[in-house]
């Protein structure tokens, strides 16, 4: 359902800093795929799920969704397609808007804003119960700021304003890095029960080894803008931290010798 | 101090602080909502008074020359808007040059640097002959501003602007189109501007190629002075607006008050300056000084 077709992205072309972030890199995604991506500082890891988004364009390369092609389209127009939580808690809300309104943004992802109400009474009985599968006790609190959340409690209200709409793609970048290890298991629970749920295609970006091998059916390693480990189905589930680490440094050395 | 002269001051200091508290709102959708410092201001003002003192004089109904005015604002923050979003200019800098182009712009409306306009010829909305009327008129301009603004920031377009303002990267992530967001709300300042511009020009009975300069300065001290009074007390968004428009009255009675001890209207600027500086500097020495430090959003991209 996702296609990525030989993407190329190059950060400062020309200059001294020139840096290729994503190389020649393919990946397809099956109907339903939970896929953990792991992989060094400057993998490409976080520039593949921007690419996607739309962040900035590709230099060459196609991103195609479900058969359509995404490569030209404005990162507002995609955002209709697909759901986000970033790295950085502050990112993914409004910290000066109400827990409400934030939410009825998010509802309102794909479709026109025009002069209707930004949020109705009916909307807020939805909002209400799907804070309450949270369990943070947000139902409560509203018409609260954002800005008055804990990291951990904006990151849950994130995901689940990127999952409102139901999203063909959630990406997560990282989403759990920023939070305590308690917060961050339990943010990650309430992923893999949404995910579950409403059985979303995910990407999901971790530096946890543990996480990558714990959460999905999929996972990927990648290593100088490309794809260079992939692991699926049953070798998946056996997957050990261990033999995750082997292939890590393999794939390493390989990359090292072939410099 | 002549106290008798202060009092006698005080009702054109309201019905001039309620005509630049409309303007003031105009900058605090800009400066607050869209967090965007949008210096065009300066020239949409006298754009609003030159086209509304032109149109009445050629014989237009003042109503229909006020729309006009609103429509030339309207267009001033298109124009700023574009610079900004269709030609990646910063928005600080689009301000400046559309700013800089609309003196010329209005030099070529008024045909001079200045026009007068007498109410006893025309049938004006507001005179600052008639203060009484001028205050009730604007008062009731000012109302119904603030009421079709608080209907508007709660549809969904208004609300999709106030996120592009706390947060362009989440507004994109759900799919708002940040570039349109913000022109719509430079637009919308803009207007207000220029009608504010129209309302001044009737009351004062001119307009000049000069009335803009440092007008946004006084926008910023009525946005600010509100802020720092009101910010307390009034939460709500109408309440919110409501706190400009009496952070410009304040402002214009304070300066009254300067006024009356004695000091020449000359330093006006360096006094607007000076207040605006000590209102700004005021929540920062609160957080430095005293009481506990709100940590300032860490917005680093990660």
């Amino acid at each position: 359902m996702l296609e990525l077709t030989n993407l190329y992205k190059t950060f400062n072309a020309g200059t001294v800093n020139e840096k290729t972030a994503i190389n020649g890199l393919n990946l397809n995604l099956a109907p339903g795929d939970f896929v953990t991506v792991i992989g060094g500082n400057g993998a490409g890891k976080s520039t593949m799920l921007n690419l996607i988004a739309g962040v900035f364009p590709v230099d060459s390369g196609a991103i195609r969704l479900n058969g359509f092609n995404l490569t030209g389209l404005p990162e507002h127009k995609r955002a209709r397609f697909l759901g986000r939580v970033f790295q950085d808690p502050m990112m993914g809300t409004a910290a000066t808007m109400g827990i409400e309104e934030n939410l009825a943004l998010a509802y309102r992802r794909g479709k026109t804003r025009g002069l209707g109400s930004g949020i109705t009474n009916p909307e807020r009985t939805v909002f209400r119960e799907k804070l309450e599968t949270l369990g943070l006790g947000l139902e409560d609190r509203m018409t609260s700021k954002v800005g008055l959340l804990s990291g951990g409690q904006r990151q849950a209200l994130t995901l689940l304003m990127a999952t409102l709409q139901k999203p063909d793609l959630l990406l997560l970048d990282e989403h759990t890095a920023a939070l305590d290890p308690k917060t961050a298991d339990k943010v990650l629970q309430i992923t893999d029960e949404i995910v579950a749920r409403d059985n979303l295609t995910t990407l999901m970006v971790t530096h946890n080894m543990k996480n990558a091998i714990q959460y999905g059916n999929r996972l990927i390693m990648m290593d100088a803008g490309r794809v260079v480990v992939d692991i699926q189905g049953e070798e998946k589930k056996n997957l050990t931290v261990r033999d995750l680490l082997e292939k890590f440094n393999i794939e390493n050395d390989r990359m090292l010798l072939s410099e | 101090m002549d106290i008798t002269n202060l009092l006698s001051a005080l009702p054109g200091a309201a019905a001039q602080g309620l005509i630049w508290g409309i303007m003031a709102i105009g900058v605090f959708i800009t400066y607050k909502v869209l967090d965007i410092a949008d210096l065009t201001v300066d020239g949409s003002i006298a754009t609003g008074g030159a086209t509304c003192v032109m149109l009445t004089l050629a014989g237009m109904p003042v109503w229909a020359a006020m729309l006009c005015a609103l429509a030339a604002g309207l267009l001033a923050g298109l124009v700023t808007g574009l610079l900004h979003t269709a030609m990646g200019i910063p928005a600080l800098l689009s301000g400046i040059l559309t700013q800089l182009s609309l003196y010329s712009i209005n030099l070529r409306i008024l045909g001079a640097s200045n026009q007068s306009i007498n109410v006893m010829k025309y049938d004006l909305l507001i005179s600052l002959r008639y203060i009484t009327t001028a205050i009730c008129v604007t008062a009731i301009f000012v109302v119904v501003i603030i009421a079709i603004l608080y209907w508007f920031f709660g549809t969904s377009l208004g609300c999709s602007i106030r996120a592009t303002g706390a947060n362009p990267n989440m507004s994109r992530a759900q799919g708002i189109n940040v570039n349109m967001t913000k022109v719509i709300g430079l637009m919308l300042s803009n207007g207000l501007v220029a009608l504010a511009g129209a309302l001044l020009a009737q009351y004062q009975g001119f307009a000049d190629v000069k009335m803009g300069i440092g007008s946004i300065v006084i926008g910023l001290a009525a946005v600010i002075i509100g802020d720092v009074i009101f910010s307390r007390i009034f939460r709500n968004f109408a309440l919110k607006l409501l706190s400009v428009v009496l952070g410009a009255v304040i402002y214009y009675i304070v300066l009254q008050i300067v006024f009356a001890f004695g000091i020449s209207s000359d330093y006006l600027k360096l006094l607007t300056a000076v207040i605006v500086a000590i209102f700004l500097a005021i929540p920062y020495w609160k957080g430095k000084y005293f009481g506990k430090r709100v940590r300032k959003e860490d917005r680093t991209n990660a």
